[in-house]
Parts: C-alpha cells; sequence; structure tokens
C-alpha cells in the first residue's frame, strides 16, 4: 500500500505539471469495451444483457425507448446549443476488466491514481488506500470552522461507490453500513440483489415519461447508486459518489435512486470532474429521492464537468432532472449544489411536498464564465398543508457566459399554511455577461405566504482595489470576494465539499477579469 | 523613503496631477492640505496603483524600490498602506478571515512565513482593543452595515496589524469624533516609536484640518493646489491655513 501511495504522489506532481487549461483534463489509460455508435432497441438489449439484467428490468428499458422516440428535445430553456445527434454517440463503455471489485486491493492502480488526480476526491482516495477513518463523524467536522483540521486531527468517514465511466469500480464501508442495514450499492448490483426495492421506487419520483432527457435515462441508464436507509436509521457517515466521463463521444447516463425510510436520516455528496475533450459529451442523469415520514435527505453537488475552453470549444452538455419526493408527513430534503462545470447546463431539483409539515430546500452556486451557458433553477411543489420551502440561489456570470435562473413555486388548492422564501442573487463579473432571473410563482390557496427577493450586482472596481491594496492579487481577491457572495450557500455544504468548493470557485474564475 | 518626482496623473480625460515631486524620508511624517478637488485622493490612488489612475509622467519609488509598473497587491507587499477615506464592506467575508487572508498574501509574496490563525488572533485581537473594535465586532462580515467611524477603526487596526513601510491617510479623520481622532494618534505614534521600528517608516497624511494634526505632529506640511504642491513648511503651515484658509493659493494654481 505504501508503494502505491507514493506512486501516486509521484503521478500526481507529474499530473499538476502537464496541466494547465482545465486542471482535471486528464484521461485515464484503460482499454474499453464500448457498446457501438448509436440507439436501437439492439443497443439497449445489448447494455441489459452487459448488466445481466432482469427480464421486467429490459422491458421497462424497452417502454421507455418507445416513448423517447415519439417526444422531442425541450427548447424553452435559455440555452444555444447545436442539435444533438444522438445516433452518433455510445450509449454504453466500461473499463475493459470489467468486473465488479470485491476489495479495494483488486482495484487497479491506474483507477487509484486517477483519484488522486481528480483532486476533490482526495481525501476518499486516502479511504480508499486504507487510511483509517476515525471516529470523527462528518457531522462533527462540519463543526469545525478550521479545515485544516477534523476533531483529534482524524479524517471524517466517508463511504465512497465511485462511478468509473459506467461501472461501479469500488464500493467501501460496506461492513459498517450492512451493521446499520443501509444498502448503498450500485443501481445495476440492487437491481439483481434488491429487486423488490427497485421494483417499487424506480420511476416512482421522476415517471418514465417525465421529459425528453429523463426518458432516454430510462431507457439507456448505464449505472448509477442506490441507496436505502431503513426505517429510524442515521447513516453512521456521509455516503459519496464521484462520476467520471471517460470515454470520447460516450453519453453519461446515470441513474440515483435514494430511499429514506420513516424516521431516517442520510447526507450523500456528489462529485464529478471530467477529462479534457474535443468532442461534445452528453451527460443526461436522473436521481430519485424517496422520503418517507419524518425522514431526511441532504444531497449535495459539486458539479465540475469540462465546460469547453475560453473559445467555448468542447464540454459536457448537462441535462440533469433530479426530484425529491415528501412522500409523507415531517419529511424533509435539502438539495445543495454548486455548478461550475459543463458548457450546457440544464437542471432543475425539484421538491416535491406532499406529506404535510413537509420541508423542502434548495442552495445553490451557479457559476459560468468563458462561453458556458447554465439554465437552473428549482421547483417547489407544495401539495401538503404547512409545507415549506426555502431557495437560495447565488448566480455568478463572467465572461460571455450566460446564465439563467428559473424557479417555479406552485401552491396547490390543499396546502394550507404553505410558505416559500426565494432569495435569488447575482454577481457580474465584467460587462460582457447575462443574468436572468425568471420566478415563476402559482397559488391557488389563499393562506400561502410567498416572500422573493432578488438582487443583480456586479463586481465592483472598488472593492476589487480595496482588497488588492490589502495585498491579494487579482485572481484572489475575486475569488474572495466571490466565496462572500456565496458564503449563505457554501455554510449549507458539508465540510468535506465547502473546502473543495471555495477551491473550485476560485479555479473557475480564472482569467474572468484584467 | 517615498518619492515622488514630476508626477503626472490623469484619470479619464482630465490631468488632475500636474508635475508633483514629494519626499518623505524614513521615520518623518508629512501632511498633505489642500482645497476640495486640488487632487490629494487622486495622489494617494496613484501611489496605490489605483486602475483608471493612469501615471502619464514621472517616478514613485518607495525605499528605491520603483513602484510604477508594479499592481496594487505587489506594492502591498512591498510596504504600502492606503487608509481609505471611504473603506469597503465586503460581504460574507468575516473580519479576522479577511485581514489574515490579506496579511498571508502580503507575507507569501515578500516570501515570508504564513501567519497561524492562533497566533494572528492573540495578535489582532490586542490591536482591536487599541482601536476600540469589540470582539463581536471581529466576527461580523467587514464593514457591513458598520457605522463611518467604525470602518475608520477599522482601517486603523488594519495599519497597526499590517505595521507597513509606508502609510498613507486618506482623510482618515472625516467624520470622527474627539475620542477616535486621539486613537488614530495613539496608533500612528505606536507604528512610530523606535521600538517599533518607527524609525524606518513613514507617513503621508492627507487632511483638511489642523486638528488630526495635534494628535499626529507631522514633520513636514505640503499645500497641494491644481495637482501641484505649491507650498511646503513646518508644522507651523497648519495653524495658518487654518487661520486664513486655501484663497491665497488660488492665484498660484490657475
Amino acid at each position: 500500500m505504501t508503494d502505491v501511495k507514493q506512486g501516486i504522489a509521484k503521478e500526481t506532481v507529474e499530473t499538476a505539471k502537464a496541466l494547465e487549461t482545465y486542471k482535471y483534463g486528464f484521461s485515464t489509460d484503460i482499454e474499453s469495451v464500448k457498446a457501438p455508435k448509436g440507439l436501437n432497441e439492439d443497443i439497449i438489449r445489448y447494455i441489459s444483457a452487459k448488466k445481466e439484467e432482469p427480464q421486467w428490468m429490459l422491458d421497462w428499458r424497452l417502454e421507455a425507448f418507445q416513448r423517447w422516440q415519439t417526444m422531442s428535445e425541450p427548447r424553452w430553456a435559455h440555452l444555444t446549443y447545436p442539435e444533438i445527434d444522438y445516433q452518433d454517440a455510445y450509449y454504453y463503455a466500461e473499463p475493459k476488466s470489467g468486473a465488479k471489485y470485491a476489495s479495494i486491493d483488486d482495484v487497479p492502480e491506474e483507477i487509484l491514481q486517477d483519484f488522486e488526480k481528480l483532486g476533490i476526491p482526495l481525501r476518499e482516495a486516502e479511504v480508499l488506500l486504507g487510511v483509517k477513518g476515525a471516529a470523527a463523524s462528518a457531522a462533527e467536522a462540519r463543526t469545525n470552522p478550521d479545515p485544516n483540521s477534523t476533531p483529534n486531527g482524524e479524517k471524517p468517514k466517508v463511504a465512497v461507490d465511485a462511478v468509473f465511466d459506467s461501472v461501479s469500480v469500488a464500493t467501501t464501508f460496506q461492513a459498517e453500513l450492512k451493521k446499520a442495514g443501509v444498502i448503498f450499492m450500485s443501481i445495476s448490483e440492487a437491481i439483481r440483489e434488491h429487486p423488490e426495492l427497485v421494483k417499487k421506487y424506480l420511476g416512482s419520483v421522476v415517471p418514465v415519461s417525465d421529459n425528453f432527457f429523463a426518458t432516454l435515462n430510462s431507457a439507456v441508464f448505464s449505472d448509477g447508486t442506490f441507496v436505502y436507509v431503513p426505517a429510524g436509521v442515521r447513516c453512521p457517515m456521509e455516503l459519496s459518489t464521484y462520476f467520471r466521463i471517460n470515454e470520447a463521444n460516450t453519453g453519461q447516463f446515470e441513474r440515483t435512486l435514494i430511499i429514506a425510510e420513516k424516521g431516517s436520516y442520510v447526507s450523500y455528496l456528489e462529485g464529478c470532474t471530467a477529462p479534457m475533450r474535443d468532442e461534445n459529451q452528453l451527460h443526461a442523469a436522473v436521481v430519485e429521492l424517496v422520503i418517507l415520514e419524518g425522514a431526511e435527505i441532504k444531497y449535495s453537488t459539486v458539479q465540475n464537468w469540462y465546460p469547453g475552453d475560453k473559445d467555448g470549444v468542447g464540454g459536457i452538455y448537462n441535462f440533469v432532472t433530479k426530484r425529491a419526493d415528501c412522500r409523507e408527513k415531517n419529511a424533509k430534503v435539502s438539495w445543495t449544489q454548486v455548478e461550475t462545470g459543463s458548457a450546457v447546463t440544464w437542471k432543475y431539483p425539484s421538491c416535491i411536498l406532499r406529506g404535510d409539515n413537509s420541508v423542502g430546500e434548495f442552495y445553490s452556486i451557479a457559476i459560468t464564465n468563458n462561453h458556458q451557458q447554465a439554465d437552473t433553477g428549482t421547483k417547489m411543489i407544495h401539495l401538503g398543508k404547512n409545507t415549506k420551502s426555502r431557495i437560495i440561489s447565488k448566480g455568478i456570470s463572467a465572461g460571455k457566459s450566460d446564465q439563467t435562473y428559473r424557479g417555479l413555486v406552485s401552491i396547490h388548492r390543499k396546502a394550507d399554511g404553505a410558505r416559500n422564501f426565494t432569495q435569488c442573487d447575482s454577481l457580474l463579473i465584467g460587462g460582457d455577461c447575462g443574468a436572468h432571473t425568471v420566478p415563476y410563482v402559482e397559488t391557488k390557496n389563499p393562506s400561502a405566504i410567498l416572500e422573493h427577493e432578488a438582487t443583480t450586482s456586479k463586481l465592483s472596481e472598488e472593492q476589487l482595489f480595496y482588497c488588492q491594496q490589502r495585498g491579494l492579487g487579482e485572481e484572489e481577491a475575486v475569488a474572495l470576494l466571490v466565496n462572500g457572495f456565496c458564503r449563505d450557500v457554501l455554510q449549507e455544504l458539508p465540510m468535506e465539499f465547502a473546502v473543495e468548493a471555495q477551491k473550485l470557485v476560485q479555479v473557475s474564475l480564472e482569467g474572468s477579469v484584467g | 523613503m517615498l518619492k515622488i518626482e514630476n508626477l503626472h496623473v490623469t484619470v479619464g480625460e482630465s490631468e488632475i496631477i500636474k508635475g508633483l515631486s514629494l519626499e518623505v524620508p524614513a521615520g518623518e511624517v508629512h501632511a498633505v492640505m489642500g482645497p476640495n478637488g486640488s487632487g490629494k485622493s487622486t495622489l494617494a490612488y496613484a501611489v496605490a496603483g489605483r486602475s483608471g489612475y493612469e501615471v502619464t509622467k514621472g517616478d514613485i519609488t518607495l525605499n528605491s524600490k520603483a513602484l510604477n509598473e508594479m499592481s496594487p497587491d505587489e506594492r502591498a507587499a512591498a510596504g504600502l498602506f492606503l487608509s481609505f477615506q471611504s473603506p469597503m464592506e465586503i460581504p460574507g467575508v468575516a473580519v479576522m478571515n479577511f485581514i489574515r487572508t490579506a496579511l498571508n498574501a502580503q507575507r507569501k509574496q515578500r516570501g515570508e512565513k504564513e501567519i497561524s490563525a492562533a497566533e494572528f488572533l492573540r495578535f489582532a485581537r490586542a490591536k482591536a482593543k487599541v482601536v476600540g473594535l469589540s470582539d463581536t465586532k471581529l466576527k461580523r462580515p467587514f464593514n457591513v452595515g458598520f457605522s463611518g467611524g467604525e470602518k475608520k477603526r477599522m482601517e486603523m487596526l488594519q495599519m497597526a496589524i499590517m505595521a507597513p513601510a509606508f502609510a498613507i491617510m486618506d482623510e482618515t479623520d472625516s467624520g470622527l469624533d474627539i475620542d477616535a481622532l486621539k486613537m488614530v494618534g495613539d496608533v500612528v505614534n505606536d507604528l512610530r516609536a523606535p521600538e517599533n521600528g518607527g524609525a524606518s517608516r513613514g507617513f503621508l497624511v492627507i487632511t483638511h484640518y489642523q486638528r488630526l494634526l495635534d494628535h499626529i505632529k507631522p514633520d513636514r506640511i505640503h499645500v497641494l493646489a491644481d495637482g501641484r504642491i505649491v507650498k511646503s513648511g513646518g508644522p507651523e503651515l497648519a495653524a495658518e491655513l487654518e487661520t486664513h484658509g486655501y484663497d491665497q493659493f488660488a492665484g498660484e494654481a490657475a
């Protein structure tokens, strides 16, 4: 293990030197097995067969595919991108070894090195490498203001389910999770091992025919994560999955399903980086959260897909459907996202507040630079009585980028006493970028209380000069001011992510001034 | 020492500083006085390197280092501090975090070791007592919702902590009551003390009034009018200006 570690350290240094424009722009040399280009029923059968899926799953996919063929791509978003040729992409790829790794020792060193290079999951890589996580829980770590130390100098526990291209390659902490009764595995595995749970909940939050991209995902999803937290269980660690796109022209169709039974709690972290590519890469993920009585899910994302180069060439097209269903009373969900990557982002993590007294929260930081475009926001659907929602959105546009906050707050007829608070702040850096706010509000119940605050400001030259006069470099000053602007959201992130997110803010805005 | 030779500064289309020369030797405090619009703040910004304040001619050196081509942060690392007339607010960034980040950025640029959070806190709390800022204020976002007087105290706190080689104080006295003026005097006099390295430190105090100079004894006073220094003299010049005003220089400036 020590040898592996040293090898990685050396490799990391070399990589750091080699990388310039895009910090995470590299690809790992593992031969891939991929399905032929294009999309048809045979491809779907191929994917299903590769994953050794039961007949019901194949039927589900085929039905989705049939639906998809009748649908057309949504064009209402404030986004411009060339026509996507869905027949000109690969829909399945896996590392050649193709195997599931029973233990961490079986994971190829290359993959472990890849983890190291990603930078973001550094601590998780340490966990994978056998650095014993200590008793300090991530929750404790969050309360510690100094990012350089955790209580007793120990690492918070994070369990990692790595999705390398389309196949899960490593799952850690299984034993401890098993003791708590928490199921944390790839969705393919869950389809085989817990078909009753998957059958019951898959598509119950985001129906097969929900929207063009979700339907596409339903037909071709490659892998993803499945989490089940039994009644009354507080998940003993933060769960974390890292996604990577590693194969040119391979769409990523991740599928995540998390179920929190009565009175349970789980915090889930999702983060991703992608290698530098010239081709546009399609990413259409679906995330479904089911929250039952009195349960809570905290879902945090740091999204850092390749945004394209400074001239807008390349970059990921990211069409994501994320939805949480607070299905029973007193359920709570909290989405926190830091969106810095992708050429095009289309994403509206939503909360269906069905149970009485249920609570939905959405905290978002979206940063666009150069030619990036983002149309993102949330939907809060208030169905139950005394349901509450809170939206804090911080958008930062720099370069020639364009950004739209699009949000819906909908209060249904029976939602007596519903409340929403929305705050949308936009910060512009430079004179060539754009920020738009499109808040939709529908209310059918007069008892609803809705508050909306919105601000748009420009990063001021005076503030920048003030910081520089005190000794900060121009880019450090921008990062400091922007991190200050985002504080309300950053503090909602688990500590593990907050530190990374602050660094990401700086990296994302490099070259945005001067 | 700070040396300014034949400085010309243009803001937008107009020339504001029109051939200004000034030398402040190490260990001395010089005051610059002058009517509104004479170019006092422009001088301060140009020396600090603010963009939009274009030096079209002339040289600025600090302890023999040429500042002209340096970015504002490089000038700060070289030891230049500007106390702002209207200090900025920085939402979302706590006071102590801001000052420590800035101080460490300077130290890093000078090749010095960064100061640890604990060490900084001890040191900064002691200085905060001197300038009259409570611990609660130090935990708040930088200057957000602070009164004008508190913002000036924050400038003095930073000056005390950073202990710069040279400080320009741009109307630090404006809007301050008598107690606060005394505090400003205490901070400056502490930094001037020989045991605190005062012999190698210089100050340029920009002010309209003599009252600050009752607390900070200047070695020289310069009168700035229409972008030039029109008169220089000893401390007694301040009293004279207080009595006769700046009208006497109107003709010279034109």
